[in-house]
């Protein structure tokens, strides 16, 4: 069992014929995501890496059936794209681009409003992976193994980080899903922990936090109100400067949230465990 | 881009909002014959960053005297780590009350938010402590902007209902910066109301989101570099890194916030000091890793360098080379420490070894490395870090 993405989840890549997703389309094929086709405007009609490309989305949905997509287009065309993938009906979308303008991205949460079957990963995240079945996006397959915990993360790096120490002390995962660093994203951590709660395959937790936004204490805020699962979590950042701040407008609706200070606390208070460093959090789990 | 307040009024006066009447001053002359032009102004330092009142930043200057000697006193200046590169003299008006006008990005609701006070001001922090719902909000439709009925709204909610014409008016205008510039912030506060009754922006802070500088390359060649900031800050902006300078002496480059930030937190945590925060992101390209190498080796007080490396997108085998490559061309001799793994790490590593760099195992293993390595040198003067300059 795993959440949002398994073997048969049919999988186009938007963006196939590139460096980047070509690439990555091989690491995913290589694992066994069952990729039916790609997409490249103006190449429709053409093989790719074995699998059809289609000029648009809604073309490869009607051939393939194809009800997740891995968007590896440039910055510049990223939020068209996942507007268009969510239009032909796909379920899951899964953003790799990032340094998406911030404007894009809320006209495009504004408009996936009209479409509330699709959900959104990213932008600018590393995608998800469910060890040993399928994954869209780039975590490396090699650091990860099936197993229990779910790892979920704003942060691509560090989640290969814990994902590795987590496989190398036999620990394995059920689905990892990074769920990116934009101020405006498609999946919280909040609502992932809601799917992880309701995967029986998913027994342990982990997430991976980092300072700005409050994410992590509204996901804090669910699990306070009990949960199956034994967690730990980690924030990056307690070290780091305050920004240099420019106006009022930022500090009137988030006043104090945002710190690592208020989200570890926010966790402590939630019974959740909470880890010094990405090294610690493999003996705090087991 | 964090615009500073003489540039965000022209960029406010082209959207049709009134400013008051100001002149940039670069030196005690200019500020002498602006005082000549306008009479009596205010003389404001200009940085990007708030509190600068309070910092000694802003004097009146009623004289033309005065207003030389107050150039003189704040150009140069150092305000919360900005030296101060002019001056903004500006008529000073006749303020009847002061209305706060904000607009930013909420992250929690994932949409933009405008918000209108009628206790603007300094204070407008405390009153959204103390008093949150004398903060009228609005969340406009990202597509289609405020409509004229939800601003009326606004404007009711706010109780300033007197100036419901003109502030609805303004309101559309400078909401026009959203879609149009790609602002993050865009904050009239104060927002004056002048004995005569007219609405003119007191201050103005306007910051474009750099994601979107592709959109705005006007606005990049007309304000970008005005600002003398933090010199690596600035060599590292020209080269088109994310790059922060901190006081310690151990350089960092990290790929992905979140790892730079743990490895802050790692060398932190094995006594070492950051001398910098610096995310290469994704791709980290040779051309890229050479470029963050080259800004953090400008830094005398460097005594080591620690680079953590996870790939994903990003290439093992490229990064090694690169990291080879830069520290080839910069002639590094100081303590360099190399923790790598992902895709396609074995073959990263084998180029570290060939070339004599040791690759650290964990990310909390080459903390303690380059701690223990680059500790002999901490506070020993004059070594550069680098032989000749480039």
């Amino acid at each position: 069992m795993s959440i949002l993405l398994d073997s048969s989840t049919r999988v186009i890549v938007q963006g196939i014929t590139g460096r980047e997703g070509g690439f990555h389309t091989e690491q995913m094929q290589s694992l066994g995501t069952n990729v039916v086709g790609g997409t490249s405007p103006g190449k429709g009609g053409t093989k790719h890496l074995g699998v059809p490309v289609f000029n648009t989305v809604a073309d490869a949905v009607r051939a393939t059936g194809a009800d997740a997509t891995g968007i590896f287009v440039p910055a510049p065309f990223a939020a068209d794209a996942i507007m268009e993938a969510a239009a032909a009906g796909i379920t899951l979308i899964v953003c790799i681009t990032e340094g998406i303008p911030i404007q894009d991205m809320i006209r495009v949460k504004d408009f996936l409003r009209g479409y509330p079957q699709a959900r959104l990963v990213g932008a600018n995240c590393p995608g998800l992976i469910t060890p040993g079945q399928a994954k869209i996006g780039i975590i490396p397959q090699r650091i990860t193994r099936p197993g229990a915990v779910g790892l979920v993360s704003r942060s691509g790096t560090l989640t290969y980080e814990v994902a590795s120490a987590l496989s190398a002390a036999g620990m394995g995962q059920s689905t990892i899903v990074g769920i990116g660093g934009d101020p405006v994203l498609g999946l919280t951590f909040r609502d992932v922990v809601e799917l992880f709660e309701k995967d029986p395959a998913t027994t342990h937790l982990v997430l991976i936090g980092e300072i700005g936004g409050s994410d992590e204490e509204h996901a804090a805020e669910l699990l306070a109100k009990g949960s199956r699962l034994k967690a730990v979590a980690f924030i990056s950042g307690r070290t780091a400067p305050e920004g240099k701040r420019m106006g009022h407008a930022g500090a009137i609706i988030s006043g104090n949230r945002g710190t690592a200070r208020s989200k570890e606390e926010a966790f402590r208070k939630a019974g959740v465990q909470v880890a010094e460093t990405t090294d610690d959090i493999v003996g705090m789990l087991s | 881009m964090k615009l500073l307040e003489y540039q965000a009024k022209e960029v406010l006066a082209s959207l049709g909002i009134a400013i008051p009447p100001g002149v940039v001053a670069r030196n005690p002359d200019e500020a002498a014959s602006a005082f000549a032009r306008l009479g009596p102004v205010a003389v404001k330092a200009q940085v990007p960053v708030g509190g600068r009142g309070k910092a000694g930043g802003i004097k009146l200057a009623r004289s033309e005297d005065e207003a030389r000697r107050a150039a003189e006193q704040i150009i140069g200046m150092d305000i919360k780590g900005f030296k101060v590169p002019l001056v903004y003299c500006e008529t000073a008006l006749e303020i009847e009350r002061e209305i706060y006008l904000g607009f930013t990005v909420d992250r929690d609701a994932r949409a933009n938010i405008l918000m209108l006070s009628a206790k603007g001001g300094m204070d407008i922090e405390q009153v959204a402590e103390e008093s949150p719902q004398s903060i009228a909000r609005l969340y406009p439709n990202p597509w289609r902007g405020p409509l004229d009925f939800e601003l009326a709204q606004l404007v009711y909610d706010a109780q300033l209902a007197g100036l419901l014409r003109p502030l609805v008016a303004l309101i559309k205008k400078l909401h026009r910066a959203i879609p149009e510039l790609d602002a993050l912030t865009a904050e009239i506060n104060p927002l004056a109301v002048t004995k005569n009754g007219d609405v003119i922006a007191g201050d103005a802070k306007l910051e474009i989101d750099d994601n979107a500088m592709w959109r705005h390359r006007d606005l990049e060649e007309k304000y970008g570099g005005v600002l003398e900031g933090d010199p690596y800050e600035v060599e590292a902006k020209k080269r088109n890194l994310t790059y922060v300078s901190l006081d310690g002496d151990i350089g960092i480059i990290g790929n992905g916030a979140g790892l730079c930030m743990g490895t802050l937190d790692l060398v932190q945590r094995a006594g070492g000091r950051p001398a910098n925060f610096c995310d290469i992101g994704g791709g980290a390209k040779a051309e890229v890793v050479e470029n963050a190498l080259a800004v953090i080796l400008m830094n005398p007080r460097v005594k080591g360098v620690l680079i953590n490396v996870f790939g994903g997108i990003t290439r093992g085998d490229e990064v090694a080379k690169g990291v080879v490559t830069a520290r080839n061309n910069l002639n590094m001799k100081l303590p360099l420490v190399v923790r790598m793994s992902g895709t396609r790490e074995e073959e990263g590593r084998e180029i570290l070894k060939q070339n004599g760099i040791e690759p650290g195992v964990s990310g909390w293993e080459a903390a303690k490395k380059i701690v223990e390595l680059s500790s002999p040198l901490v506070g020993k003067p004059g070594s550069t870090g680098r032989d000749g300059a480039r």
